[in-house]
């Protein structure tokens, strides 16, 4: 089997990464430049809010980085929030990426699918790259993905919960139908083998925060889901055994001929 | 220049400018660190840079100096 991978595209450029990395609630900017090293994400999530005394650097630390920064569009309740957000994103930043969240529900955080549509016809009429973080609906994410939206990024569990793949089977079937999309696993992961479990999937990436943010050891976590993030990814291209209901015994008979396990494979042993 | 006063929103927080200030102006006023990047929008419009200073501000405006900050 060639081992050699393609590189996340996602509207042309290619990323470094299948691992997406938010910069928010680090116990320091020493800890988040530690886990950006570890994790070496595709590129950086970040936000556009009110500024305060806190000085350039978080700015330049990101610059340091050398990474592409994607701004999101947090806190927005309305399209037109959220045009203007990724608006002034694009005059701070010089980028038309947008990571696009409308949210419907303060006690869920749970994605406002309605407003978001609205926004993503909005800024893609605009020549916007729009991610388009949502719920793991599948009329949802077909419709934004008939808008043209740059990737699709259904929710694993609400953000920040740590609860991990809560719906596989409706998120086994996005990628069943829409099988040439860019499909981002996006916010709920708590652990490395929810990142795994999302690349085995079939997902083009996983984006995350918390998970790593607020781990007791926030970089060696960064690098477990690197470490997590490339191992589904080669699952998935490697071709997962299907399930089965009754056992398959894996012993084989030590007599069979070495020349002849081919054609015994398909045998019970 | 004129000595009466207009009340703004900067940022939640109200302020006194002169009455024929700019979104330019509340700019100076607010900003702290002048190397800092920051956008603004006035009564949830983006004013790019270009028509900060063009833009008059009036009575009860509210305006968002915005910078880039942590997110997810």
């Amino acid at each position: 089997m060639a081992e050699s991978d393609e590189p996340l595209r996602i509207a042309g450029r290619e990323l470094g990464s299948r691992l997406l990395l938010g910069t928010s609630r680090y116990p320091s900017p020493a800890a988040l430049a530690d886990c950006i090293e570890q994790a070496r994400p595709g590129f950086l999530t970040v936000s556009v809010r009110r500024a305060g005394s806190g000085g350039n650097g978080f700015y330049e630390l990101l610059q340091e980085t050398g990474l592409p920064l994607v701004p999101n569009t947090a806190g927005c309740r309305t399209a037109k929030e959220a045009c203007v957000t990724a608006s002034m994103a694009r005059e701070l930043l010089g980028t038309n990426w947008v990571k696009l969240e409308l949210i419907g529900d303060d006690e869920t955080q749970a994605p406002d699918p309605f407003a978001l549509v609205e926004a993503a016809a909005q800024l893609l009429r605009e020549d916007y790259v729009v991610l388009a973080y949502c719920t793991e609906d599948l009329a949802l994410c077909m419709r934004l993905a008939e808008l043209g939206c740059h990737a699709i990024m259904p929710w694993a569990a609400p953000i920040g919960s740590g609860q991990g793949l809560t719906q596989p089977e409706r998120l086994a079937l996005l990628r069943q139908r829409l099988p040439t999309s860019v499909l981002v696993v996006d916010a709920g992961l708590g652990r490395p083998s929810d990142a795994a479990a999302a690349m085995e999937l079939g997902y083009d990436a996983v984006l995350l925060n918390t998970a790593v943010a607020q781990a007791r050891e926030p970089a060696p976590m960064a690098a477990a889901f690197r470490a997590a993030t490339d191992a589904g990814r080669r699952a998935w291209r490697a071709g997962i055994m299907p399930r089965h209901s009754m056992a398959q015994p894996s012993t084989l008979a030590p007599d069979i001929p070495v020349d002849q396990y081919a054609s015994s494979s398909s045998t019970s042993s | 220049m004129s000595t009466a006063a207009i009340t703004v929103k900067l940022n939640g927080e109200e302020r006194s400018l002169a009455a024929d200030s700019t979104a330019a102006a509340a700019v100076d006023a607010w900003r702290r660190d002048a190397d800092a990047p920051y956008v603004v929008s006035v009564n949830g419009d983006h004013i790019p840079r270009e028509r900060l200073a063009a833009t008059a501000l009036c009575a009860g405006d509210e305006v968002e100096i915005l910078t880039l900050r942590q997110g997810g």
